[in-house]
This record gives C-alpha cells, structure tokens and sequence, in this order.
C-alpha cells in the first residue's frame, strides 16, 4: 500500500513508514534517547530528499518529546532558568543552523555537511559511550576501584556573568549553557535531530548539572528547539512533510510506548553497550558512503528551486 | 473500459472522418490531466489516431522546462567524495519520451532527428548564461551526465516500436509515467514522417497535477508557509499529548 508524499514527492510504501516509525519508537523508549539520529538517516535511505528528512524529522521530534517533557515538568524534574538560558542559545542555533542549511543546500553541499556532522558526532558520542559501558560493565565484576572526583574545575568556570541556578545547584557563567544550546541548536537544524544524545552529556560532563534534573530539562529545550526549526524549515525552504510527520508520529508513540516496557526489564549497561553498537553501525555505514567511489560521480538537482 | 471503449468509438470515427477532411494526421489523448493523488502509482495516458496515406508514427513526450543543475563529485582532502564543478543546463525538458512505430535509428535521418529532438542524445540542451565557459568535451560530459542520470530516473526514454498500427491508419500507443513524474505542464507532439520526411505534425497540451488532498497541502505549505510551520507544531504536539493521555488510562 503506497502513499504519495505531497511535499517529499515520491511514493513510500504506508506500512514501511509505519514500521519505520513503530521501530525507531521502541528504540527511543528503551534507550531513552530521541531517535532523531536513526530516522533522519533512515528517511535519506528510503530516498526521501534529505533537506524534507531533517525537516519533518525536527516536526516528530517535537510530537515524541512533548509529553516527556510534560511528564518530568510535573514531577519537578526541569531546571526552568537553565532550560530558558539553554533555550535562548538553542533558538539563536538552529535558526542560524537553518540559515546555514539553506546556503549549503544552494552550493550543492548539503548532503555531504549532513552526512559529515552524523559521522563525527555520532562516532564521538558512539566510541564514549562503548568505552563507558564497556568499564561499567568490567566494573561491576571488579567493584574496586579509584573514585571519581565529586567537581573538577575547568578554565571554564572562570567565565563572567555568573547566575545562580537553584534547580541545579549550581554557580556558572551563563555563557556555558548559552554556548552549549546554540551549539545543539546548529546540529539540531542541520541533522534533524532533537540534539539529546549531545545536550545531556554535556549538561553532565560541562555544566555539572545533576543527573536528576539533567533529563527534563533536555527535553524542555528539545521541545522548543525542534518546534523552531520545523517552523523555520517549513517558512524558509517549505521541507516540512505533514503525511510524512503524521505517518512516522503514529508509528513512533506506539513504538515508544512498547519500548519504554521493555527497556524497564533490560539491565542498564547491556542497553547503553547496544545503543553504542548501533549508534556506531549508523555511523559506519555513512562513513563508507563518503570515502568510496560513488557509481556515478554526477547527480542532477533541479536549479532555484520550483 | 467505459472510457476505452469510448476512445476506440472516437477512434473509428475519426477513421472515416479523415478521408473527407484531407488531413494526414489525426491525433489526441484519451485524457489531457493526469492526477497525482494520494495513492498514485504512476498513470498511462492512451493516445490513438489516424494517419492519411503512408508513413511512421513518431511520438515525442516533452514534460514543462527547467533549469537543471548537473554536478560532479570528486575524490577531496584525498579520501572523501565530495560535489565540486557544475553545471547548469536552462530550460532542459523535465520529462521526455520518444516513440515511433519502428526502431527509429534505422530509417529516421539525423538531420531530421536533429531538428526535432528526437531521442534523448538529440535534446538541444544549452547551458545556462552567466557560467564560464568550460571545455567541448568538459561540457559534453555534463550533458550526457544530464541525459544518463534522467534515464536511470525513468524521466527520459526512448521506447521504439511501441507505437502499434492497428490497421494501415489506425494507430495507438500508451504514455506511460511513472510515479517520480515531474509536475506540470505538458506537450505531446505527434509526427507523420514518409521517406524521411515530416509529411504532417501535430502538438497537443497534457496537464500532469497534484488533486485534492496533496494539492492543498503542496500549496498550503507554499502559499501560507509560515501558518503551515504554526500548524505542523501544534499538530505535533497534539499528536504527543494525545498519545500520552491514551496510553494512560489504558
């Protein structure tokens, strides 16, 4: 059963579609991570053009994050400051990252800039998080070992305009998270991804938020960031599929639903060792793409648009 | 099959109505709008005729003009493969079709095939003003790079024999498009060639469009851009609240 696509113009197979978005669903609810960086490259797969991938990708993200962040909203679990200091960054980001987008997808370098930012970030956070299993998991054999500093101090921390964050405990110049949510925002807009996988280890490892917080908070920014960029992509460049985003949006709240079941039951360090592997495999797979001799080295686009 | 029948009904009359109109060539579509809806899996539009005398069917498919820009990827910083020279090619058809009644590299001469773009290698294929001027052969390339790549699109073909005689002046064949076909508007050009010659044409409109639903959303997301972004978000949230309150209570 096929369906014409109005915007991505091409014909997909409904149930494909559905499965794609069931699956990746279930994967972010047994991870805990936004799916983003599976389904933009997965969409490039099926031979959806990538500037209607990263942008409807951006529409889902904010369908699968909204309740989530609802949720940890409710329980006190978002730093409203940090979040609203993140936001600003995150919105100066990815309205930059979809400015940039629409220059390079003019000069014809929109494919690579995307394929090179998946395979160094993801190879980044997919070799850390493999190596960090990997210990935790030789830890749990061998419980000794040295223990980890409570605070290091970065040069950082020596930044001006310090704020006080009470959620988080914390006394930081507000440029750290102003830089790191314009950072994730960029990423955002040019990969069509929510930046999750990015924002909490760096909420973690550079702010030194507390773990507790660390979540909701990412999810708060995410919402508001993914929804600028999807209207930002569907103003400037009109690359926002709506059949798309709805076939993928019913998939993944079903998918995410039977995930975060089944994710409950599996032991936390096997999960993230198997999130690596596949963050890896994605990974793996673009980088060939990029170093061997395509078939055909030409490839046509239409010019200025329709 | 109404509608068949009804063509081959209008067919056969104009069978008999051509002796008395002289005409050489008779020819139209058994429909001048292909839709695009939601579940379009590609269309075929019939198209029948009469010709006066004897002679080749020629059918030559052009989809609406528009500037393509061609680029090559080469091996950079030595190891990845990245876009580097272009370009671009004005008012290239987006869709062309060539078919005839025989296989037309045997009989038709290149002179001919020349001034009326028959097949693909054959498209007047200009570049675009303003882009510095590149080698014959360097060109030459990206023009066959064009042609070679629409090809393997399905947007350009050439299908001979395709064209079937039904009786010595009865013909018809099929225009099939598939389901990647550019939008827009369309023109079917119809030749009558005898001995090498162009005895008789004939040019008729064909309109390929969105309808209903896609329609609305293509222009929506067009015409009203920034309402359309408004209402992909709350659309989008609506989806993840309403999910959430579902799964709730069950």
């Amino acid at each position: 059963m096929n369906v014409y696509l109005p915007i991505a113009e091409i014909s997909v197979n409904v149930l494909l579609l559905l499965g794609l978005g069931t699956g990746v669903g279930m994967m972010s609810g047994v991870f805990g991570v936004g799916g983003g960086f599976l389904m933009t490259p997965l969409l490039m797969f099926l031979g959806i053009p990538a500037p209607v991938a990263v942008g409807t990708e951006a529409n889902q993200i904010v369908a699968s994050s909204v309740s989530g962040a609802l949720a940890h909203f409710r329980r006190g679990n978002v730093d409203i400051k940090m979040g609203l200091v993140l936001l600003i960054g995150g919105i100066l980001g990815s309205t930059l990252g979809v400015a940039l987008f629409k220059l390079l997808r003019s000069l014809g370098q929109i494919d690579i800039a995307i394929k090179l930012a998946y395979v160094v970030f993801l190879g980044i956070i997919g070799g850390l998080m493999l190596v960090e299993s990997l210990r935790s998991i030789q830890r749990k054999r061998r419980p000794a070992g040295p223990r980890r500093k409570l605070h290091e101090h970065h040069w950082f921390h020596g930044l001006p305009f310090k704020i006080r964050f009470r959620r988080s405990k914390l006394y930081i110049s507000a440029l750290l998270p102003l830089a790191v949510g314009f950072f994730v925002g960029v990423l955002a807009a040019i990969m069509g991804v929510g930046g999750g996988f990015i924002m909490v280890p760096a909420m973690i490892y550079i702010l030194g938020m507390p773990t507790s917080v660390v979540i909701g908070t990412s999810l708060f920014q995410i919402v508001f960031v993914t929804a600028n960029v999807t209207f930002l992509q569907a103003y400037q460049n009109q690359t926002v599929d709506l059949l798309l985003g709805l076939l993928l949006m019913v998939g993944g709240v079903l998918g995410a639903q039977v995930g975060t079941r089944v994710g409950a039951r599996l032991p936390g360090e096997r999960l993230r060792f198997l999130l690596a592997a596949m963050v890896l495999a994605v990974c793996g797979k673009l980088l060939i793409d990029l170093v061997s001799a395509p078939s055909d080295a030409f490839s046509l686009a239409v010019a200025g648009g329709h | 099959m109404a509608r068949l029948r009804l063509t081959v009904l209008f067919a056969l009359s104009l069978l008999f109505a051509a002796p008395a109109a002289a005409q050489p060539l008779v020819a139209d579509l058994s429909d001048h709008l292909v839709k695009i809806t939601l579940g379009f899996e590609g269309s075929e539009v019939l198209l029948f005729g009469a010709v006066e005398g004897g002679g080749d069917v020629v059918v030559v498919v052009y989809g609406p003009p528009e500037n393509i820009t061609v680029r090559r990827k080469e091996k950079t910083a030595g190891i990845i493969w990245m876009n580097r020279d272009e370009m671009v090619f004005a008012k290239a058809p987006a869709f062309y079709q060539v078919m005839a009644t025989r296989p037309i590299g045997d009989w038709l001469p290149d002179a001919l095939r020349e001034r009326h773009q028959i097949g693909p290698q054959y498209l007047s294929l200009k570049l675009a003003p303003g882009q510095t001027a590149a080698s014959p052969d360097e060109t030459r390339l990206f023009r066959d790079a064009l042609i070679r790549r629409k090809q393997i699109l399905g947007h350009y073909s050439e299908s001979v024999g395709t064209v079937a005689m039904l009786s010595a002046r009865l013909f018809r064949t099929g225009v099939r498009f598939p389901t990647n076909v550019p939008t827009g508007a369309y023109t079917v050009e119809v030749f009558l060639i005898d001995k090498g010659e162009v005895v008789s044409a004939q040019t008729t409109p064909l309109y390929i469009s969105k309808v209903g639903v896609l329609a609305e959303i293509f222009h929506f997301a067009h015409a009203y851009a920034a309402l359309y972004g408004i209402l992909a978000i709350v659309l989008a949230v609506l989806a993840g609240l309403g999910a959430n309150a579902i799964f709730r209570k069950t």
